[in-house]
């Protein structure tokens, strides 16, 4: 019975209510006796007025509006949507861990900085690297905080000149983003014939101006860089620093690290590689990991242990500053460490390697269909394109996504990575099963089909969720973005 | 324990259909110097039931969950009723991502509309972003979005505003070139006369607090009039709660707001995730950061809601975006807005009066202590400085072991108030627990 819910003030009727206080207890004035009466507010906020089922109601049906991991298959590339152990958010509720004020006295919350501490231990040893910081709040965080880092530590040296960051087409589109937002020019790197960094375009513009290299490994086409090494060697060469953007890191987890591959700053996103979950945006979490020399920048504070307690160092000589109040999204770390605990460094491995096999498996199963624009085994994604169904049906990517819907499938990745038309990005994850992976790939092939057979059907899909396809231009034209008394 | 559903047999015939002979044939293209040997120095993998009591184990070494705790200082213990938990519970909006496909996210999308409203009618902004990552790095996002419109490069941020607020403008301003300069403050808030004199043609905003890091209600009306004769944005970072009892910021001037939205249903947490609140004057509405959720119709003539306004954002504008945040913190927005749902109209004044009607008992209670007096005669909300006879530091260590978190001893990040202690009240502090400070206090001076 999933229908259309009408907005929570749409519900609300004068006097209705659902909260209760605790007793008072203690002699309440007229505010104007606490208050200057010209600060006070005379116009009540339009807030609902509805009662405890109303919520329950409203927001129970909501929810039933959309798809989740829970739900079903959601294979949408570079998002890492795996399975959530319930555990986890059960871990996380407990309240030692959500009833706990960020300012309370350190002998207070051991268990809580004892828990940062070792998570920022086992993500160290999972990246290859030396030293955590787990502030950031989310992935583009990390990568600001990242490139804070390494602005630092060019001015530490006096070389100051160097005011670009190189980006490969084929990155993320927070990557340029969040070089700009730290103060950097961005330049772009073309892709080679095989997917990877063109390492001759990649000589020519790393001089001295170039502070560092932002890159995906495996990137975003889902493909390792085969040359990583001889970029490494390039960037470092000529004084720059090389940044791991880790969306893809459940591609490697025990089988390859990026500090052995000659990164020098990291970050990872825990709601990714590490199941917390997604949240429907968020939160999210963004360590940053880097390598010894750069330990002396990382933001402040970092957790620490003297061999009898833990603390929060706030003594990083040449730090960046502060990127987040307090210590970061100390909930979603709980969740983090949750799960690295149930897997071990075995079950982190075993749990990459069957992400790289369930994307591949996809991958040659839909091949008749859908065209593969660099022809290589894949990591835990992979790029098509639906060429020949385009230029031969009219169908586009648009299409099929919707299509899927019908199939009960949220669609991957759209459009992106930029370097390939009309791109479908699928990861997988490891958490499905042969069964689900079948059934996505026999949906693909049936829409394959349909594309021929009725394309009127696909640009109209989808048909069967409760609404149709949405007029987004139509949205941004006239934007309405509030609710209004009266509308 | 892993979660992985393939069988051994089932591996073996997707290798078959993929071609390749083992597992290990995928990873052929890492060079092998590169290959990771041997094991991560990681504990070995445990059960569920082995996780469950290893997890509660550490949250019971936080002895401060029981705690009374008066510590505020940008983190509140308000009550998180049942039904957030409940909502928050539900796995179709906790393992949902950022809703790119509307026609299945509208459960995330309507929601996202119903809290841009409510922050909208709280703070008489014109539109409100579904979440920034907490109010420290809206505050430094609100700062860039005010330079980029009035192409300055000055920002003037009151010392009475939260110091990891400042702490996070300054880190971020870096990578702007911006300036950013303190307003000094006096009785408790911001120095008018100091503000007017360092307000030079190259201010591009000025940041206050309201009520302020100390509690205290600002001379916004004053601070507004400097403000706008310089032609700088005023941005003001509020506590939402307060804005049960107090005006909307709209109505003194303020173009931007900005909030730490924790209060709004979401536990302390030891400090996160909190939520990022983000509202703004129709005239930067293009320059904001982040996700915007619209209004539309569908193909059937439906209302329906999506992402929009899109081209302001880093997957479509790259490094010519407004910001670089991609996951924010949806799940604390969904929080605020079953939680403001439940309080209503009527709740949330209700609320804020009692937070306002404790902290004065207590305020007055404590500079009728022997040694004890209050900071500043500056009216406050519902946190407030008291001037110590002994080294606050000293009080929150010994009333620890009463079991009460006593404050926030300001000297950690106001040398000039090394003898001052920040005192929070909510709605949950009983009069007991009051009695019991006041007690402490007293046994102390």
């Amino acid at each position: 019975m999933r229908r259309l819910e009408p907005l929570i003030f749409e519900i609300s009727k004068p006097g209705r209510k659902a909260y209760s206080l605790p007793a008072l207890e203690v002699e309440k004035k007229p505010m104007s006796e606490y208050l200057p009466a010209g600060e006070l507010r005379t116009t009540p906020a339009e807030l609902p007025e509805v009662s405890e089922v109303d919520v329950v109601r409203h927001f129970t049906r909501l929810s039933q509006l959309n798809h989740g991991v829970d739900i079903g298959f959601y294979p949408l590339g570079s998002c890492t949507m795996k399975y959530n152990p319930k555990i986890n958010e059960e871990a996380a509720n407990l309240p030692g861990f959500t009833d706990i004020h960020p300012y309370a006295p350190e002998e207070t919350v051991q268990g809580a900085l004892q828990l940062m501490y070792e998570l920022q231990e086992y993500l160290a040893e999972i990246a290859g690297m030396d030293k955590v910081s787990l502030q950031p709040a989310a992935g583009a965080h990390g990568e600001l905080t990242g490139i804070h880092i390494i602005r630092a530590y060019h001015k530490s040296r006096n070389d100051a000149a160097r005011a670009k960051i190189l980006i490969p087409d084929s990155a993320h589109g927070t990557n340029p983003a969040s070089g700009v937002l730290a103060g950097f020019q961005t330049v772009q790197i073309p892709s080679d014939s095989r997917g990877g960094v063109d390492i001759e375009a990649l000589e020519k513009v790393m001089d001295e101006t170039v502070a560092g290299l932002m890159l995906t490994n495996p990137n975003t086409l889902g493909l390792f860089d085969e040359n990583i090494e001889k970029i490494q060697e390039i960037v470092h060469k000529k004084g720059g620093l090389l940044y791991y953007d880790g969306a893809n890191a459940n591609a490697i987890m025990g089988i390859a690290r990026p500090g052995d591959m000659g990164f020098d700053v990291l970050h990872f996103n825990l709601h990714k590689t590490f199941s917390t979950p997604h949240g429907g945006g968020g939160p999210g979490s963004g360590p940053v990991a880097v390598k010894k020399e750069l330990a002396q920048f990382l933001p402040v504070p970092v957790v620490e242990f003297d061999g009898q307690k833990y603390y929060l160092n706030y003594d990083v000589p040449n730090t960046v500053g502060r990127m987040k109040s307090f210590y970061g999204n100390f909930l979603v770390m709980v969740k983090a460490y949750a799960y690295i605990r149930s897997l071990g460094p075995d079950g982190l491995r075993e749990a990459s390697q069957d992400a790289v096999l369930n994307a591949n498996y996809i991958l040659r199963r839909i091949l008749e269909y859908y065209d593969l624009p660099y022809d290589r085994h894949c990591k835990h994604e992979f790029v098509v394109s639906p060429q020949r169904i385009k230029k031969e049906t009219g169908c586009h990517t648009m299409d099929i996504s919707k299509r899927l819907l019908d199939y009960g499938v949220h669609p991957p990745t759209n459009y992106f990575p930029l370097i390939v038309d009309e791109a479908i990005m699928v990861e997988p994850t490891e958490t499905e099963s042969k069964e689900t992976l079948d059934y996505f790939a026999d949906a693909l092939i049936a829409i394959a089909k349909e594309a021929y057979s009725n394309p009127e059907m696909l640009h109209k899909a989808p048909h069967t969720t409760v609404v149709g396809r949405l007029d987004e231009a139509g949205a941004a034209k006239n934007p309405r973005i509030r609710w209004q008394k009266g509308m | 324990m892993n979660y992985l559903p393939n069988t051994p047999k089932d591996r073996e015939e997707m290798l078959k259909t993929i071609g390749v002979k083992s597992i290990e044939e995928l990873f052929s293209d890492i060079p092998p110097a590169l290959r990771f040997k041997g094991d991560m120095k990681l504990p070995a993998a445990l059960s569920e039931s082995e996780v469950a009591k290893l997890m509660r184990e550490l949250a019971a070494k936080n002895t401060a969950q029981d705690f009374a705790t008066f510590i505020g200082a940008g983190a509140y213990d308000h009550y998180v009723p049942a039904v957030v938990r409940h909502v928050l519970g539900r796995s179709e909006f906790y393992t949902a991502y950022t809703p790119y496909q509307p026609e299945v996210s509208q459960a995330v999308l309507q929601s996202i509309f119903e809290y841009q409203t409510m922050i909208c009618e709280l703070t008489g902004m014109d539109a409100a972003n579904a979440s920034m990552y907490d109010g420290a790095s809206a505050a430094a996002e609100s700062v860039t979005i005010a330079s980029g419109l009035t192409r300055r490069k000055t920002a003037l941020v009151s010392r009475s505003v939260h110091p990891e607020t400042r702490g996070v403008t300054e880190t971020y301003a870096k990578g702007h070139d911006i300036t950013v300069k303190e307003v000094p403050f006096e009785n408790g808030v911001t120095s008018v006369k100091e503000l007017e004199k360092m307000l030079s043609g190259d201010v591009a905003c000025v940041v206050i607090q309201q009520p302020n890091f100390f509690g205290n209600i600002e001379p916004v009306d004053e601070i507004s009039s400097k403000v706008q004769a310089a032609g700088a944005t005023l941005i003001v970072q509020v506590n939402p709660m307060s804005l049960g009892v107090l005006r909307p910021p709209a109505e003194y001037g303020a173009e931007i707001v900005v909030g730490e939205g924790q209060v709004f249903g979401n536990p302390m947490a030891f400090g996160g995730p909190f939520l990022g609140i983000l509202a703004v004057k129709n005239k930067y509405l293009r320059r904001m950061p982040g996700r915007l959720v619209g209004e539309t119709t569908d193909n059937r003539g439906q209302r329906g809601f999506v992402l929009t306004l899109q081209t302001r954002e880093q997957h479509i504008r790259r490094e010519r975006a407004t910001s670089n945040i991609c996951s924010n913190e949806a799940l604390n927005a969904l929080a605020a807005t079953v939680y403001l749902s439940w309080l209503g109209k009527e709740g949330i004044k209700e609320l804020a009066e009692h937070c306002v009607a404790k902290a004065h008992y207590l305020a007055d209670a404590i500079s009728g202590l022997k040694g004890y007096e209050l900071a500043w005669k500056t009216p406050f909300f519902n946190e407030f400085a008291v001037k110590c006879p002994v080294d606050p530091e000293k009080i929150v260590k010994s009333l620890v072991e009463k079991k009460i978190l006593a404050g926030y001893p300001l000297g950690r990040t106001y040398p000039e108030l090394k003898d001052h202690l920040l005192i929070a009240v909510t709605e949950k502090r009983t009069k007991k627990e009051m009695d019991d400070l006041l007690a402490g206090l007293e046994g102390l001076a």
